[in-house]
């Protein structure tokens, strides 16, 4: 017994580490001051102080909050109608089958469906922009909003919504008196997660992007390729810090 | 939350991949509306380049000469441009291949002729790039940025100055060895140290070198076209294959870094200013292409990025150090021992086999 525990604390402990000690190196490396990575030469604010001068990162990074709103209250809308509207839809077999399609684009390779929406935007004759980023990250989001808010829904007791009805509301007025407060942290956790996805995304925004919408992932990335500075580091620590704090704030909103 | 991120080159392969199923479908550069901009109209000019090629300032101050806004964006290898612009991405009006990568484009009709009286920054080109094997009369491209690969070394852990290739087989350095991670240079390295020419086509000798590089692998610590300047400046290698560029960046790190471009010959190369036939702003875009060629403008840009400025003009204009670094202007008396890298026809399957068995050989 006493050593089970043990190995379970210490496979518990292997794993955090596994998980987060290459992003502590990350972030302690941002504060390095030499430019080589490899060796710690004390502590500084430059690479940080770089940054907030970089013209260009500040367009990706407008262009990547731009992404990430619009993105996120699309998807957001649109997988909350999917979850109400299959909740309630009769027969479990349409149901399934309109389920599994939906969550599709979670399961299949974010590359497939990089490959899919250029190509699908090449056909219909839509330039690549900031527009195309948008619709492609609207798409990938929709089905996680959907699995957010569905675990929600399904908590929900259906009478309250039927006794709302049978005190003569209409169903506008269920919805926003009934169903909405007690979905919104649901739905806010679930933004908050789309949000967070779109600003990480790499494989569907390379994809889909056009000329002006470079978002921060695509930066970084062409940044590492013209040579890995602390500069990468600082603004990795930076995103990493953003996303652990959005994911945090969805998740506790969840909780509620 | 990280999403999971797929090798690059695949990325890349794909794309191309779509470019080819799509490439039926594609809208000619002659659809749609066309606008002229007059002079003094608020254009806007799409400049598609390496990340990290233009400085900040040098945009700002064509934005005060001509009232046009200038948008970036970057990709981060030739594959990376030719994928992105095959795949329908229009609306960019500049951007920079390199020289094997001009005559790919110019054959698959992306690129708009150069209209010379618009560009006569033109007339001040080094010598040797006024006759380029790729587009010799310079209808398509202009040349921007040029230099060679050759080879970056510590001179503090390499007793003999090396002047071969045949240092990077020198088992004395086993385990301190970076080589590029690009098939052509790797095995261009090679076939010149074998007397033969870095476009050799002949499957017979492509093989030979590959049995070269087999042998080599062992020794070698890491195939990379990114990191060898940070290798070489913290000592964790001591001899790297690479472009001049970032061996002079390394140099600044640590001072016993030398370059040179063995006695056999090496690679030589130039990143050209292109107008793609999809721009909507030609004539913008033939503007800037003069004043990024402008000797104050591209001295400056030679500076930065430590490689050679195609303007005649400019290399008196850089910094002493700078002019005199062989890494980043290459001696004139080496011209003769360089060689173009030239689009190898269907011998690059040849290629493309005797890479990834290499890669795939246990060492």
């Amino acid at each position: 017994m006493k050593s089970g525990t043990v190995w379970l604390r210490s496979t518990g402990i292997a794993t955090l580490l596994f998980l987060y000690l290459p992003i502590i190196v990350l972030v302690v490396f941002s504060f390095n001051a030499s430019r080589l990575s490899a060796q710690w030469q004390g502590f500084t604010w430059d690479w940080y102080r770089l940054l907030a001068r970089d013209a260009s990162l500040h367009a990706a990074t407008a262009n990547s909050l731009v992404v990430a709103v619009i993105s996120t209250v699309l998807a957001t809308g649109l997988g909350l109608a999917a979850s109400m509207g299959l909740e309630r839809l009769p027969g479990s077999r349409a149901r399934h089958v309109l389920e599994g399609a939906l969550l599709l684009p979670l399961i299949i390779p974010e590359i497939m469906m990089g490959v899919a929406l250029l190509l699908f935007f090449v056909t219909v004759k839509i330039p690549l922009s900031l527009t195309t980023v948008i619709l492609g990250h609207t798409a990938f989001n929709v089905p996680v909003v959907m699995v957010i808010v569905r675990a929600r829904l399904r908590k929900l007791d259906p009478r309250l919504e039927e006794a709302a009805y049978d005190l003569g509301a209409s169903p506008w007025q269920a919805f926003r008196r009934i169903t909405w407060p007690l979905l919104r942290p649901g739905v806010l956790g679930a933004g908050l997660m789309a949000l967070t996805i779109s600003l990480d995304d790499f494989i569907v925004t390379f994809f889909t992007a056009g000329p002006g919408s470079t978002t921060l992932p695509l930066k970084v990335y062409s940044m590492i390729k013209s040579g890995v500075s602390p500069e990468i580091n600082a603004l990795s620590a930076i995103l990493v810090v953003l996303s652990m704090g959005l994911v945090a704030l969805s998740l506790a909103l969840q909780r509620r | 939350m990280t999403r999971k991120t797929l090798p690059h080159h695949l990325a890349i392969a794909l794309a191309a991949a779509v470019a080819c199923v799509v490439s039926a479908c594609q809208p000619t550069p002659e659809d749609g509306p066309k606008k002229t901009p007059k002079a003094g109209d608020a254009a806007t000019l799409h400049y598609f380049t390496w990340s990290d090629y233009v400085g900040p300032d040098i945009l700002a101050e064509f934005e005060r000469q001509t009232g046009a806004r200038v948008v970036v964006d970057t990709f981060t290898s030739n594959e990376e441009l030719l994928a992105k612009l095959q795949s329908g991405a229009t609306g960019y009006d500049v951007t920079v291949p390199s020289d094997f990568m001009v005559s790919i484009m110019m054959r698959q009709g992306l690129l708009e002729p150069l209209d010379q009286a618009l560009i006569p920054n033109a007339g001040q080109l080094e010598d040797h790039l006024k006759n380029l094997p790729f587009d010799t009369e310079h209808r398509y491209s202009m040349p921007y940025l040029w230099g060679t690969v050759g080879i970056g070394y510590d001179s503090a852990a390499i007793d003999t100055p090396p002047d071969s290739w045949a240092v990077l087989w020198d088992r004395r350095y086993a385990g301190k060895i970076s080589m590029l991670n690009d098939q052509r240079e790797v095995f261009g390295a090679v076939l010149r140290s074998m007397g033969h020419s870095m476009n050799s086509t002949d499957p017979g000798v492509i093989e030979a070198a590959k049995a070269r590089l087999v042998a080599q692998k062992s020794l070698v610590k890491t195939y990379t076209s990114e990191r060898y300047d940070h290798l070489l400046a913290s000592g964790e290698v001591v001899l790297a294959q690479g472009w001049g560029g970032p061996v002079a960046r390394a140099m600044k790190e640590r001072p016993s870094i030398r370059y040179v471009v063995p006695k056999e010959g090496g690679t030589v190369w130039a990143d050209c200013l292109v107008v793609l036939r999809s721009s909507r702003n030609k004539e913008l875009a033939m503007q800037f292409i003069n004043f990024l060629l402008d000797p104050h403008v591209s001295a400056r840009t030679s500076e930065r990025l430590l490689f050679a400025a195609s303007n005649k003009e400019a290399r008196a204009l850089v910094s002493r150090p700078v002019r005199e670094n062989p890494a980043v202007y290459p001696p004139l008396d080496l011209l003769p021992r360089l060689e173009w890298m030239q689009d190898v026809g269907a011998a690059i399957r040849v290629y493309d086999r005797a890479w990834t068995e290499l890669k795939m050989t246990r060492s």
